[in-house]
């Protein structure tokens, strides 16, 4: 089956052709914004990190940054620094141009433009020469079979695991079986759950990876010295029916559908295997999202029972309602209705195979409402303090 | 739902008393509802004891904290998480 996407040079495919301003520190967030809001078709992203960070950790944030930079759904990026930060964004271009040679990227240091007006100034300049080359990019014929699905449930309630994860997990399958790579992540969300989905691992190996990354997560959770049920489930997914994680778990676990495990990878690496891979991200959706989408993700498929409303600056979220009263008071922010599984207008199978058909519209370019909307939500998940 | 669950979800709030006929695989169990239940929100379909697993989908989604009689509102205040428990 095909879609129709942007051919990199590199081999890779896109199923969006943004222009995006990366900050490498927080002290560089006024002008990426201030960039955007100059040049229509430029998103941005935002972020609290990028100086006073150490090891493991400045590692993350630099990887995750750059990797929305080198992401496939991305025609060309100006990198903005302020000048002084742990975080050089002249290293960040640099990885960015070296690994995407024939990408368009642009730097700019506040601190040599001489402030932020001419800052902005500069970067707007670079970021309208690529707006201007991006619309001239035809998108062509692609394999499905090249796609890289995120799957993310959010806001969940008890509808979450008998409709709209159910039939996700249908849609997954359906991309599995024509070739395609499926990420199943929020590691929080899989405590309870996790025997099942080792169980599918086609190693030892990789069944003791789900089982080790559990109990890490796990311990973490204990280490705070509380019931986790002060954060997880949330209040709102208490108030939709939700009693603990493990329900919560064994509900988000459908939407991986039925096929097997081939690898448990780490918060932002890149997926470089085809069939169902689990990162090990957090539970909070933003920083799973985030992570995803480092991680090479092309669109995300996100299920909702209490309604949300976030999206990647760069790649497209469907958002599935779990129940049609959500579905009907959040319509703005919702792209599609699973509640018919629960009334009975439909069954599992049924809105599994219209998720798919909307992955391929929606990789073909039709808009989701978070990006008519102007979401760009972006959290990086942290393993260490500032300093 | 899974023969061995011991809770079922509604899929429109129900006001007690009223009477339920739940088909679990090849059982049909009529269950008298006691408290009002909201959607989404589950009952017990089978007397469940202090200690007892709660069986959802097959599999435990924690335990009761205090005996829970078929019909009951089984939430929060007496099902017991047994998963990330930092506090005891």
């Amino acid at each position: 089956m095909k879609f129709m996407g942007y051919r990199r040079t590199d081999g890779t495919v896109g199923i969006r052709n943004h222009v995006i301003i990366i900050p490498s520190v927080v002290c560089a967030n006024r002008v990426a914004r201030g960039i955007s809001q100059l040049v229509t078709g430029a998103t941005w992203v935002e972020h609290q990190h990028g100086c006073t960070q150490l090891g493991a950790d400045a590692a993350l944030t630099r990887r995750v940054l750059v990797a929305h930079g080198t992401h496939p759904n991305v025609y060309g990026v100006v990198v903005v620094g302020l000048g002084c930060e742990t975080l050089r964004a002249q290293n960040m271009a640099a990885e960015i141009k070296e690994t995407c040679p024939d990408k368009p990227v642009h730097l700019v240091i506040i601190q040599d433009e001489g402030g932020s007006v001419k800052a902005i100034a500069a970067g707007a300049s670079a970021a309208r020469e690529m707006v201007g080359g991006a619309s001239c990019m035809e998108r062509i014929p692609s394999d499905v079979s090249e796609l890289i699905l995120g799957t993310e449930c959010g806001g969940s309630d008890a509808c979450s695991g008998i409709s709209a994860n159910p039939a996700l997990g249908v849609a997954c399958d359906l991309l599995i079986d024509a070739g395609g790579s499926v990420i199943l992540a929020e590691t929080t969300e899989l405590i309870g759950a996790e025997h099942l989905i080792a169980a599918r691992a086609v190693s030892e190996q990789v069944a003791a990876r789900c089982y080790d990354v559990i109990r890490r997560c796990e311990d973490s959770a204990k280490a705070m010295g509380v019931d986790m049920r002060g954060g997880q489930p949330t209040p709102g997914n208490i108030e939709g029916g939700l009693s603990s994680i493990e329900e919560k778990s064994l509900g988000c676990i459908y939407k991986a559908g039925t096929k097997p495990l081939q690898d448990v990878i780490d918060y932002a690496m890149p997926v470089t295997k085809k069939g169902l891979i689990w990162m090990d991200t957090p539970g909070q959706d933003i920083e799973q999202l985030t992570g995803m989408v480092a991680g090479g993700c092309h669109i995300v498929v996100f299920t909702t029972g209490r309604g949300t409303c976030c999206g990647s600056p760069i790649a497209p979220a469907i958002k599935v309602a779990t129940n049609t009263a959500i579905f009907e008071k959040m319509k703005d922010n919702m792209d599609m209705n699973a509640g018919t599984i629960i009334t009975g207008h439909e069954s599992i199978g049924e809105v599994g195979k219209r998720i798919f058909t909307e992955v391929v519209q929606v990789a073909s370019g039709k808009l989701v409402r978070a990006e008519s909307l102007g979401f760009n939500d972006f959290a990086i998940k942290r393993i260490g303090p500032s300093m | 739902m899974e023969g061995i669950d011991n809770v079922a979800i509604v899929v429109e709030p129900i006001e007690a008393p009223a009477e339920i006929v739940v088909e679990a695989a090849s059982d049909k169990i009529v269950v008298h509802i006691t408290d009002n239940i909201p959607f989404g929100h589950k009952f017990a379909i089978r007397d469940i004891p202090e200690g007892g697993l709660i069986l959802k989908y097959g599999e435990p989604i924690g335990v009761a904290r205090i005996d829970i009689k078929a019909g009951q509102h089984v939430h929060v205040h007496n099902l017991e998480s047994k998963r990330g428990r930092g506090d005891q």
